[in-house]
C-alpha cells in the first residue's frame, strides 16, 4: 500500500506549475518551458507508480555480483526490483516529449522571424 | 486477418520513412514519386480495411499470448489496520476472476495469503503485496508451481499455484467498432490524398507533406487497432505531432500561430492521459485493455479509478475538442490546407478522441451514472457553444470548424445517454439495454456520417479557396454558376449536415433526438432539436454566401476545379448519399457489430479477447 503520499502530491504540484506557466505566461518560450515541466510531472508520477518497497526494508542496488552462491542475488533482485514497465513507458514518453518540444521550438523561431517578438499578445491574429 | 492488422500500421509508417530517402533525386521527381506512393498507400489502406470485413473479428498478440486461465486473477483488499487471528497479516483477496489460475487453484474471496514458498523450500516467505505475488508467479518456469500459505476463517491451508504467464507482447484487435472506424479512416484518407494531388500544387516541399500525411494515417490506424494503453498513447502522439506539422504547412504567420497553439494544447492533453494511464497501471498492474477489463469486471468501484476516468475524460476530451477544451480547434482547422482540415476534422478528433474515450469508458473502465452524466454535459455544452459560435462566423473554414465541435457534441451526448442507460439497467435485455443499444448505434452512425459530410464540406470549400484565393464569405458569392460540380457537392454536404432526408445526417440526428427523449431527458431533447435548427441556419448562410447570390467582379472568370479534386469530393458525396439510402443494408453489416462491441461492456470485451 502507499505509505507516503508526499511524492505523489509533489508530482501533481509540479503538474499544476506547468499548467500555470502555459495558461498565464505571455512569452512563447515560457509556454514551451511550461510544456516541458508538465511532461516531466507526468513522467515523474509514472516512475513513482513503479516503486516497490523492498522486502528487507532497504533498497537493493541493481548490481548482480555473483550469479550463484549464497543468497541467490539474481532472484533477490527480481523479487525486490522496482517495476520496469512504467520506466519503459516513461522512456517512450520522454522521446515523444523531445519531438514535441523540438517542433514547438522550431515554430517559436519561425514566429519570431515573422513578428520579431515572442510576445503572445502581439502574435495573436486569430481571434473569434 | 491476423496479418492484416499490423499491416495497417506498418505500410503507412514504411511509406513515411521511405519518402525522405528520396532526397537524392531532384525536387520535382521527389514530389511526383511521393504523390504516387501516397496514392498507392491510400488505395492499399482502403482495400485492407474493407478486406477485414469478410473475416471473423480477431485479437492478435505479437509476443506471448496468455489465455485467461493463465492470468493470476486476484484483486486485493486494503489491509486491515491490525492483524488478528481471524485476519492475519498478509494479502487479503477481494475478488477472484473466474477461469483464472487463482480460481483453478481453489482460492476464494476473503482468503488471506500470508506467505509463499517454492516446493523445495521449507520456510514460507512473508507476502506483503499482490504485485509481489504477480511477479513471482510470472517469473516461474512453466510447469512449476509455488505453494501459498493461506488463512481462511482461522485455519491455515496450503494451495498450489501453477506458473502464470505475464503478457510480454503487443496486443492488436479488430472487432466491429474497430473495423467500422478503419473503413471510415481509409475512405476519407483516400479522398484527402486525391484532393491534395491538385490542391497542394502551389506549395513546395510536397514530399514532406505526403510523409506527414502517411504518418497521420499510420497513427490513427494504430490507435484504432491497438489493444493496450501503451500502443494507444504512442500512436496518438505520432498522429498529433504529424498533424501539427501539417497544420503549419504553409508557413504563414497565421498558420504558425495556429500550429503552435494546437501543439501546446495537444501536449497538455497527452500529459493528462499519461497521468490517467499511470493511475490505471498502479491499480491493475497491466496496460493491456483486456486484462484491465478482466480485473475491473469483478472489482469494487474504486475512487482512484474514478480519478483516472476523470483524467481520461479531460485528456481525450481535449483531443476530441469538447467544449471546455476546444480552444485549439477553430484556429488549427481553419489554418490548415483544405485536405488536412478534412482529415483533422473528419478523422483525428474521432479516432484519437471520441473513439478512445468510448472504448475506455464502455469496455475497459466501466460505465457509471456519474460518467454518463459528465459525457452528456460535455456533449450538450459542445453542441450549444459550437453552433452559436458557428453562426456568426464570416470565414467559412472557421464556421466549419466550430460546426465540427457542435457535431462531436451530438456524438458525446448520445454516448452519455447510452452510458447512463447501461449504468441503470445492466442485467440482460430490458428497457435500458434497448435504449443503450440505440444510443450507441446512433452515436457511431453520426460519427461516420460526420466524417463523410464534414470531409466533403472542407474539400468543396477548399476547392473554392483553390480557385479564388478568398476565404471571406462577404467577398464571395455565386459560385454555383462558375463551379457547378463543386457547388453541387457542397450542397449535398450542407444538406446532409443540416439533417435533410434522404441524406445520412437526417437519420443519425433523428435517432439521437429520439433516443435522448426516450431516455427521459425531455429538455435535452428540445435543446438538441434547437441546435439542429441553428445548424440549418448556419449552413443556409454558407450556401447563400458561397453558392447562390451575385458573383463579384473579380471572380467572374473562375473555372471548375481539376479532376482529382472533383473525384475526391465525389467519393465523399457518394458516401453521404449511400449511407443514408442504404442504411437498412449497412446497419447489420457495419453498425450493429460496432454498437454491440460497446454495449457488451467489460464481460463481452474480455470474452472476445481471450476467447471465452
Amino acid at each position: 500500500m502507499i505509505h507516503n503520499l508526499l511524492p505523489y502530491m509533489m508530482a501533481f504540484v509540479i503538474f499544476a506549475v506547468g499548467l500555470y506557466a502555459i495558461a498565464v505566461k505571455k512569452n512563447l518560450i515560457k509556454a514551451i518551458i511550461g510544456v516541458i515541466i508538465l511532461e516531466d510531472a507526468a513522467n515523474l508520477f509514472l516512475v513513482l507508480v513503479g516503486y516497490r518497497v523492498p522486502a528487507s526494508g532497504e533498497p537493493i542496488p541493481p548490481i548482480i555480483i555473483a550469479r550463484t552462491g549464497a543468497g541467490r542475488p539474481a532472484a533477490d533482485l527480481l523479487r525486490n526490483a522496482v517495476d520496469p514497465l512504467p520506466q519503459a513507458l516513461v522512456l517512450a514518453s520522454i522521446v515523444i516529449g523531445l519531438a514535441v518540444v523540438a517542433l514547438l521550438v522550431v515554430l517559436a523561431l519561425r514566429l519570431h522571424q515573422k513578428y520579431g517578438t515572442f510576445d503572445l499578445t502581439e502574435i495573436s491574429k486569430l481571434k473569434g | 486477418m491476423e496479418r492484416l492488422l499490423p499491416l495497417l500500421v506498418l505500410i503507412p509508417l514504411g511509406a513515411a520513412f521511405l519518402i525522405p530517402l528520396l532526397n537524392f533525386a531532384g525536387c520535382r521527381i521527389r514530389w511526383r514519386v511521393s504523390e504516387a506512393i501516397a496514392v498507392l498507400v491510400a488505395v492499399a489502406m482502403v482495400l485492407i480495411s474493407f478486406g477485414t470485413f469478410g473475416r471473423a473479428p480477431v485479437s492478435v498478440w505479437l509476443g506471448s499470448s496468455p489465455g485467461k486461465s493463465e492470468l493470476l486473477g486476484l484483486t486485493e483488499r486494503s489491509p486491515a489496520a491490525q492483524a488478528t487471528a481471524a485476519r492475519p497479516a498478509g494479502v487479503e483477496i477481494d475478488e477472484v476472476v473466474p477461469g483464472s489460475a487463482a480460481a483453478a487453484a481453489g482460492l476464494e474471496p476473503g482468503d488471506v495469503i500470508t506467505g509463499w514458498r517454492s516446493p523445495s523450500d521449507s520456510e514460507f516467505r512473508p507476502l506483503r503485496s499482490i504485485n509481489e505475488l504477480r511477479r513471482e508467479n510470472a517469473a516461474l518456469r512453466p510447469g512449476s508451481t509455488i505453494v501459498l500459505h493461506v488463512g481462511r476463517g482461522g485455519r491455515s491451508l496450503e494451495f498450489n499455484l501453477p506458473a502464470g504467464k505475464s503478457v510480454t507482447g503487443i496486443a492488436m484487435f479488430g472487432d466491429g467498432l474497430t473495423r467500422m472506424l478503419l473503413a471510415m479512416i481509409s475512405v476519407v484518407s483516400l479522398a484527402a490524398v486525391l484532393f491534395s494531388l491538385n490542391y497542394m500544387q502551389p506549395y513546395s516541399k510536397l514530399h514532406l507533406y505526403y510523409a506527414a500525411l502517411m504518418l497521420i494515417i499510420a497513427g490513427m490506424n494504430g490507435v484504432v487497432v491497438s489493444g493496450d494503453l501503451f500502443g494507444i498513447y504512442i500512436f496518438m502522439e505520432v498522429a498529433a505531432v504529424a498533424s501539427c506539422v501539417l497544420v503549419g504547412f504553409g508557413v504563414e504567420s497565421v498558420e504558425l500561430e495556429a500550429s503552435f497553439k494546437y501543439l501546446i494544447l495537444s501536449a497538455v492533453g497527452s500529459a493528462l492521459v499519461l497521468l490517467g494511464i499511470a493511475i490505471v497501471y498502479s491499480l491493475r498492474g497491466t496496460l493491456n485493455l483486456a486484462q484491465i477489463a478482466a480485473f475491473t469486471q469483478h472489482a469494487k468501484p474504486n475512487d482512484a479509478l474514478l480519478l483516472a476516468t476523470a483524467f481520461f475524460l479531460a485528456g481525450f476530451g481535449l483531443k476530441a475538442a469538447m467544449v471546455p477544451f476546444h480552444g485549439w480547434l477553430p484556429d488549427a482547422h481553419s489554418s490548415a490546407p483544405a485536405p488536412v482540415s478534412a482529415m483533422l476534422s473528419g478523422l483525428m478528433i474521432k479516432a484519437t478522441g471520441v473513439y478512445v474515450l468510448a472504448r475506455l469508458v464502455f469496455n475497459v473502465l466501466g460505465v457509471s451514472a456519474a460518467v454518463g452524466h459528465v459525457l452528456m454535459a460535455m456533449g450538450i455544452l459542445s453542441m450549444v457553444v459550437g453552433v452559436l459560435l458557428a453562426v456568426g462566423q464570416w470565414d467559412f473554414k472557421r464556421l466549419l470548424a466550430y460546426s465540427s465541435i457542435s457535431q462531436m457534441g451530438y456524438v458525446m451526448l448520445a454516448l452519455g445517454v447510452g452510458a447512463e442507460a447501461l449504468a441503470r439497467g445492466t442485467a440482460g435485455a430490458g428497457l435500458w439495454t434497448d435504449i443503450a443499444s440505440l444510443a450507441v448505434f446512433a452515436a457511431m452512425f453520426h460519427l461516420v456520417n460526420h466524417a463523410a459530410f464534414k470531409g466533403l464540406l472542407f474539400l468543396s470549400t477548399g476547392s473554392i479557396v483553390y480557385r479564388t484565393g478568398a476565404r471571406d464569405m462577404e467577398q464571395l458569392g455565386g459560385m454555383g454558376r462558375a463551379m457547378p460540380w463543386t457547388s453541387f457537392f457542397m450542397r449535398i454536404g450542407a444538406l446532409s449536415i443540416s439533417g435533410l432526408p434522404p441524406f445520412n445526417g437526417f437519420f443519425s440526428k433523428l435517432l439521437i433526438v429520439v433516443v435522448v427523449v426516450w431516455a427521459g431527458h425531455w429538455v435535452l431533447g428540445g435543446v438538441t432539436v434547437l441546435v439542429s435548427l441553428m445548424t440549418l441556419v448556419t449552413y443556409v448562410k454558407l450556401q447563400r454566401h458561397l453558392i447562390d447570390g451575385e458573383t463579384p467582379e473579380r471572380f467572374r472568370n473562375v473555372k471548375e476545379s481539376p479532376f482529382f479534386m472533383q473525384a475526391a469530393m465525389g467519393i465523399l458525396a457518394a458516401a453521404c448519399v449511400g449511407l443514408g439510402l442504404f442504411l437498412p443494408l449497412l446497419k447489420p453489416a457495419l453498425f450493429d457489430p460496432s454498437a454491440q462491441a460497446l454495449v457488451q461492456q467489460l464481460s463481452g470485451y474480455v470474452t472476445f479477447f481471450f476467447g471465452g
